[in-house]
């Protein structure tokens, strides 16, 4: 599997006197199994091009590859290709419709044109997925809490069966245990599916504890694209874009300043418990070694 | 110091109606709150979805006004519709989303229509308008169009919209829950500024706990009811209490925990990462 960007440039009103670059050469390869961290400030070019990745927005220039098949080329079957690509955007319960939450979580795998039973039996275990028990399920989506409504608008995504799953913001205006709840689901879907994630997200601190890969796009290009622990080495060079790295490095960094040995480039809380531990001991074996 | 934010067991209730319009349920938004809100203080109000934040704030400018109790903001009572003009004037709201809340199509409009609406002479809102931008460090784009700024100058204009009405107390609901890190920094430090240097008081709505490490004073809301409130350092002092309440404590707060769990000598109660800077340091001074 694999979603391939080559030198994709993409303009807003083109040919108006409004016309604006929202991307600009964008390369990129999306294979099986990632957890990508997309980053960029407000404007940065991230919605748009999430938009590019399953066709919903046509490329100016360049072009979009899914095993090797351009995307945008006559006789490509669009919607089955949607299927696999699957968008979750942000507020998406806002796009909540139907009268039960079963019925809602089923409109996806019905317009794939999947049978009623097909359908139901894809809706059930989505939902299952994110855990939203059986006793909601006959229940209006509007009923639901904030963190419930929102889960229900993920399992209607992963009810397609995306080999991509796209989150834009999955976590706004969720409280801390909802946020939790939500990106736990998706890292199970990551490791027993093996579904490919991109999470778009502002909390540095979330794609710091759970992707293996960061895209960082400002003005419309990528400006990197790599490990967590490589681009949260750049604090400077992220900040200057508005952008920052997550607490736990500002931590260490202070942490170093005062002359404890910790490694700096952990990003992630437990690996950080780790490294001011053994910093602590290899100071108070030297103080026990001088006196 | 007087009390700009007074409530007394008020109690709200949302009503769900069938298609011929009877009412088939009722839910508990506000269960009996009762606070008080010194004046020039900075408070947070903390819960999980659902628990009646966004609920109770809107009592706070009589959007909505209480079934039972009494809300008096700066001692007006918000069920007299003839003090609606005066309460607004005195407590402003700013949401999650400024998208949602923009109306005008250049910036410096934008502010004005806030005091334009409450009758302000027209020379004096141009007055306002201009303190109330440099206050937010937004003076330079208020010929800008709204659209063209990024979402953290987008709230600080909605913020200063809200100042030129020269309100003594502002109620933010989640302001920087859609804003990037820079957003976010910003938006915070604004409001500090204005508790600080203008004496406004400051009700902030938030899910994110290490903006609420260095306020005066926070509530924890839980169905409708005020479960919890003090200082952070208070709330943040049991994480299993707070993790209950679908929260989390800061990320100093929580590393902390973590390291004395470990065996680390460390003190109780640190919650910014200046304090657990500070107590590794005195462990190897």
């Amino acid at each position: 599997m694999e979603l391939k960007v080559e030198d994709l440039c993409y303009d807003y009103n083109k040919g108006t006197n409004f016309e604006k670059r929202a991307l600009d050469n964008i390369n990129l390869s999306i294979k099986e199994n990632e957890f990508i961290g997309l980053i960029g400030h407000t404007g940065s070019g991230k919605s748009t091009l999430i938009q590019t990745f399953n066709g919903l927005l046509t490329p100016t220039s360049g072009k979009v590859t899914w095993n090797g098949n351009n995307i945008h080329e006559k006789g490509f079957s669009r919607i089955e290709f949607r299927s696999h690509i699957g968008i979750v955007f942000q507020y998406p319960e806002y796009q909540l419709f139907e009268t039960t939450v079963l019925k809602d979580v089923c409109f996806g795998p019905k317009n794939l044109g999947l049978s009623e039973e097909e359908s139901k039996l894809r809706a059930e275990n989505a939902l299952n997925i994110v855990g939203l028990e059986e006793k909601y399920w006959q229940h209006s989506p509007f009923e639901l809490s904030g963190g419930q409504k929102r889960r229900a608008a993920i399992a209607g995504v992963l009810a397609m069966e995306p080999e991509i799953l796209i989150l834009d913001e999955p976590t706004a205006g969720l409280d801390p245990k909802g946020r939790d709840e939500i990106l736990s689901v998706v890292r199970r879907l990551n490791r027993e599916r093996e579904t490919s994630i991109i999470l778009v997200s502002h909390s540095m601190d979330d794609v710091a504890e759970y992707v293996n890969r960061i895209i960082v796009i400002n003005d419309g290009r990528i400006m990197y694209d790599d490990t967590p622990v490589n681009i949260f080495r750049m604090t400077e060079e992220l900040e200057a874009i508005h952008l920052s790295a997550p607490q736990i490095t500002y931590i260490l960094r202070d942490l170093e300043k005062i002359g404890l040995n910790v490694d700096t480039s952990v990003i992630r809380i437990d690996d950080a418990v780790e490294t001011i531990k053994s910093a602590l001991s290899e100071y108070k074996n030297k103080v026990k070694g001088l006196t | 110091m007087e009390n700009i934010v007074n409530t007394e067991n008020i109690k709200y209730q949302y009503t769900k109606h069938d298609s011929e319009g009877n009412v088939i349920d009722t839910v508990n938004a506000l269960d009996g709150v009762s606070v008080n809100v010194e004046a020039g203080s900075f408070i947070a109000v903390l819960g999980g979805n659902g628990s009646g934040k966004s609920t109770f704030a809107k009592h706070l400018n009589a959007l909505l006004v209480p079934k039972e109790g009494t809300v008096y903001i700066d001692k007006m009572n918000t069920t007299d519709d003839s003090l609606k003009f005066d309460i607004r004037k005195t407590a402003g709201m700013v949401f999650q989303n400024p998208d949602n809340q923009i109306v005008a199509s250049v910036v410096d409009e934008e502010v004005g229509f806030g005091p334009e609406n409450i009758g302000v002479p027209t020379e004096e809102i141009w007055v306002r308008v201009e303190k109330a931008l440099k206050d937010v460090g937004m003076y330079a784009y208020k010929d800008s169009s709204p659209n063209r700024l990024s979402g953290g100058q987008k709230q600080r204009v909605a913020i200063a919209g809200i100042l030129a009405m020269e309100p003594k107390c502002i109620i933010l609901d989640e302001p920087t829950a859609m804003l990037d890190p820079k957003g976010r920094k910003d938006v915070l430090k604004i409001l500090h500024e204005l508790n600080r240097e203008k004496g406004v008081t400051i009700i902030l709505i938030t899910h994110y706990m290490e903006e609420v490490t260095d306020v005066d004073h926070v509530f924890v809301m839980e169905k409708g009811r005020v479960v919890l409130d003090g200082s952070p350092r208070f709330i943040f002092s049991n994480i299993d209490t707070i993790k209950q309440l679908r929260l989390d404590v800061p990320v100093a707060a929580s590393l902390a925990h973590k390291l004395k769990s470990e065996g680390i000598d460390l003190q109780d109660g640190i919650i910014t990462e200046g304090e657990l800077i500070d107590a590794i340091e005195n462990i190897i001074r």
